[in-house]
């Protein structure tokens, strides 16, 4: 009986699925945004690879193009101003940078919102207020938050790298970037809002290192990794180190395992 | 438990016969787990995986436990938790790392498990229960997953409540009635995330029961092994401890360099980056997938494009959905070969890899845009995947001639090296052959 | 194979290996432990907020603020020159918690840092803020189980066993104070 029903369902399955394999498909048009949307680039950091770290100079570098050129239109929510301490920053110049900016309080005595200066145990500075302030001031368009963004991202890294650098190259003829869009081949919709952000010598590096786009792009995309995983190297150690102690375990459980076998197996 | 030659065990110290007289619980881990469980001799390292998914479940549970300490379970402050976690709480990058790859490692373990259960006929006489026990759990942690995945509150976790709870409202009449009940609203809100966040919690426990019930039933019979033949005597098993204690632990260590390899190094490698986008019911993802485990479950389901037999497309797929998991439930009655493994059964062999190669492909065409050639492949492989249960194997099993089987587990190992024959085991470990 | 014979010289070394592979075993369990137990203690944004800067430009004399520290409300006050004077003229022999005029002001002269938490049950005592009862000794007055402090927090009458508890602080600046 379980046998009968079970094929007449498989039958009617395979039917439906047969019908539907063979129902001739109307014919698409390749999207013409695929072929011009491209791969990121293959781009490599300090901290690439299982056993990389950061380079603590060029994250602060990229601290300085996020604020300097980021900030003004994209958040970091998930980061505190005491975090920088964790890339080389001291406590005094945290608490200067986080002085920088106003954040909303209320007014202890009256009850108004005020604004006071940020602490180091602030979040970063918001932009804007929410999403509809982010997109009345941006042509409708929404800066995304920026403090997962690598992870947030396929192929992360590379793929902000590659965007940031990938302005300045003609649309090919015929094709139309609407008006207040900006041609971009790593984009997904190859029309990104985002006008180019960064320009040779944008920002004046302390370090004296040239500030390149792709110099600078690099380095705040090394910023943007560390916002998204600050935990990075200390879990590589952890990780490092709880491969080389399980191996051990490994080769002494194996050898236990033979021994304890060593009578039975033939 | 099973076999009359099995171990007795005896308390020792008076501490422990008092015990004994009272709450038998040594009795009990020595008659499950211990020396007083025998255990065919021939088990390959495929049957260390039932022991890997409790590892799994136990480590799902802890770090599960842990986390709920300080998530927050409202869409305002969901996902900024989960950021909590991940930047403030001490060491809450790793425990929440583990429990997210550990749902996928559980699931690997759990495929594994269950194609080697298909491999060996695990599922026939007298084990139907064992098998059908196995198919109710595999339901609750689809069930759990999909509830975990929904909780940080980001892109995919808003989206694929969406759609996995749209899939109710295909059924006629009472189908958008059920949807809203079950999110709570007219598309997944707060409401949902709560509900889902205790339901969460608590199903695993649920599982944990159900693998109580599931190996009180395997020690039955006890298990099954890769000849499929039954344990004959004392010479074709050996207590399960110390001998797959070790053997497992072995195992338990190289499952373990996986899962830190894959949790420290590449920890988001098998997410979806859009998961780190705070969930925007304004804005679609480009393609809403589930987590990798659930893919060859939604190939089948968008693999029925065609409204027929007074039937829409969107019900088709998701009765075929629910079909593909719960027919798994009638697979002892479908496969009648008196033969269980697959070793002796060259037929059932072609169609058991043909299978495996179907599910990957399921799962490949899942993680895929709904565009050709991807739709019709996806069809082409549900297709089989129901003929191969239910139509291939009834045939296969009835008019198979399967290969002649050896006379005994013993045999079967020892067989292999004649001249290892004479040196049969002695030692008081293993009993001499009764015959 | 290993019939009783055979087996014996290897038993020292077989005991070895169960005994090493049981201590690997044991010790993993107990690193893997430390992060389960470790998740409960403060996270970084509770440690974050150890220390309190207070801003106290504003607090005339005669006045004070109320102020949250470590999540538990602290009373800064800047006591009047005849409320210390007053203070001076009780016998510190004659009180329950026995601490001088200075002993609770240890910063500076005129300033007193303590905590709100009644040393009775936890209670946050009255007095700090303005039109609030102080108390039958003009200081802070505990309405839970009627704790009467003076003016310095020190215990005169009822339950609580202790002067209110002065957290450790400086003074960052003249309007600034640290507290933690």
């Amino acid at each position: 009986m379980v046998r009968l029903v079970g094929m007449a369902l498989g039958l009617v399955f395979c039917f439906v699925l047969a019908w539907a394999f063979l129902v001739p498909r109307e014919a698409t048009q390749p999207d013409p945004v695929k072929l011009l949307h491209r791969e990121p680039k293959e781009v490599s950091w300090p901290h690439t690879g299982p056993f990389g770290k950061f380079d603590r100079a060029q994250l602060q570098r990229g601290f300085q193009v996020y604020k300097e050129v980021c900030s003004s239109c994209h958040g970091l929510y998930h980061v505190h101003y005491r975090d920088l301490e964790k890339i080389g920053f001291t406590p005094a110049q945290v608490k200067a940078i986080a002085a920088e900016y106003e954040v909303p309080a209320i007014d202890p005595n009256t009850g108004e919102t005020i604004t006071r200066p940020a602490l180091p145990t602030d979040k970063f500075y918001r932009p804007f207020p929410n999403e509809q302030a982010a997109r009345a001031a941006n042509n409708n368009a929404y800066p995304p938050d920026l403090s997962l963004i690598i992870k947030a991202r396929k192929n992360g890294e590379s793929y902000v790298y590659s965007l940031l650098t990938g302005y300045g190259e003609e649309p090919p003829p015929g094709f139309e970037v609407p008006d207040g869009l900006n041609y971009n081949p790593y984009f997904h919709s190859v029309n990104i809002a985002m006008a180019q952000p960064l320009v040779d010598g944008q920002v004046e590096y302390a370090d004296g290192t040239p500030a390149t786009v792709d110099q600078m792009a690099k380095d705040v995309v090394a910023f943007l990794r560390w916002a998204a995983e600050p935990e990075l190297e200390v879990r590589r150690r952890v990780g490092l180190a709880s491969l080389l102690f399980l191996s051990i375990l490994a080769v002494l459980s194996y050898l236990t395992y033979r021994r304890v076998w060593a009578d039975v197996k033939p | 438990m099973s076999f009359p030659w099995a171990e007795q065990y005896e308390p020792k110290s008076p501490f422990m016969k008092w015990l004994d007289s009272r709450l038998p619980l040594p009795r009990l881990v020595f008659n499950a787990v211990g020396p007083g469980y025998p255990v065919p001799r021939n088990l390959n390292f495929f049957y260390n995986f039932g022991v890997l998914a409790g590892f799994a479940l136990l480590v799902q549970i802890i770090t599960g436990i842990v986390l709920a300490m300080h998530y927050s379970a409202h869409i305002d402050t969901a996902f900024a938790s989960i950021e909590h976690i991940m930047r403030d709480v001490n060491q809450g990058w790793l425990i929440r790392y583990l429990h997210m790859n550990g749902a996928s490692f559980f699931f690997i373990v759990v495929y594994v498990h269950i194609f080697r259960g298909l491999y060996y006929g695990s599922y026939k006489a007298p084990r139907e229960i064992v098998w059908m026990l196995g198919v109710v759990i595999l339901l609750l942690m689809m069930a759990t997953a999909f509830m975990g995945y929904v909780l940080p509150w980001g892109q995919m976790s808003f989206w694929g409540a969406q759609v996995i709870t749209s899939l109710f409202s295909a059924i006629p009449l009472v189908g958008e009635p059920i949807r809203q009940w079950l999110v709570g609203g007219f598309a997944p809100d707060n409401a949902t995330i709560t509900r889902f966040f205790s339901l969460h919690y608590v199903l695993p426990f649920v599982i944990l029961g159900v693998v109580i019930l599931k190996v009180w039933a395997l020690h039955i019979p006890g298990s099954t092994n890769p000849t499929g033949i039954d344990v004959k005597g004392p010479q074709d098993t050996l207590p399960f401890h110390p001998y797959f204690t070790a053997k497992d632990f072995f195992t338990l260590t190289l499952y373990l360099i996986a899962f830190v390899a894959v949790s420290f190094f590449i920890p988001n490698a098998l997410g979806h980056p859009d998961n780190y986008i705070p969930a925007n019911p304004l804005s679609t993802p480009e393609h809403i997938v589930p987590e990798w485990y659930l893919l060859p479950f939604y190939a089948i389901l968008r693999a029925f494009t065609v409204d027929l037999l007074f039937v829409p497309a969107k019900l088709w797929g998701v009765i075929a959905m629910f079909a593909s998991i719960l027919l798994l439930l009638f697979l002892p009655w479908l496969d009648t070969s008196r033969v269980r493994s697959a070793n002796y059964r060259p037929v059932y062999r072609i169609f058991f890899w043909l299978l495996v190669v179907d599910v990957l492909v399921l799962g490949y065409v899942g993680a895929m845009p709904a565009e050709e050639p991807y739709v019709r492949i996806g069809q082409l492989a549900t297709m089989y995947y129901f003929a191969h249960f239910l139509i291939i194997l009834p045939i296969v099993s009835a008019v198979e001639k399967p290969l002649p089987l050896p006379n005994s587990i013993a045999e079967a190992v020892l067989g292999k090296s004649a001249a290892q024959v004479a040196a049969a085991p002695s030692g008081g470990v293993v009993a001499q052959p009764a015959e | 194979m290993a019939d009783a014979q055979t087996a014996q010289p290897d038993i020292p070394r077989r005991d070895f290996l169960y005994i090493a592979t049981g201590a690997f075993g044991a010790v993993g369990t107990a690193a893997a432990l430390w992060p389960f137990i470790n998740q409960m203690n403060p996270a970084a944004n509770v440690r974050a907020l150890a220390k309190t800067e207070v801003d106290v430009s504003a607090i005339e004399e005669g006045m004070a603020i109320k102020t949250i520290w470590q999540s538990k409300p602290v009373f800064v006050k800047r006591l009047t020159a005849a409320e210390i004077a007053e203070a001076e003229k009780v016998d510190v022999a004659t009180l329950r918690d026995k601490q001088t005029v200075a002993e609770r002001m240890p910063v500076k002269r005129g300033w007193l840092v303590n905590l709100g938490v009644c040393t009775h049950l936890g209670c946050v005592p009255l007095g700090a803020g303005q039109g609030e009862p102080k108390g039958d000794y003009g200081g802070f007055f505990c309405p839970c189980h009627g704790s009467h402090y003076d003016p310095l927090g020190r215990i005169r009458r009822g339950p609580a066993p202790l002067n209110l508890e002065i957290p450790p602080y400086t003074f960052k600046s003249d309007t600034v104070i640290e507290i933690g």
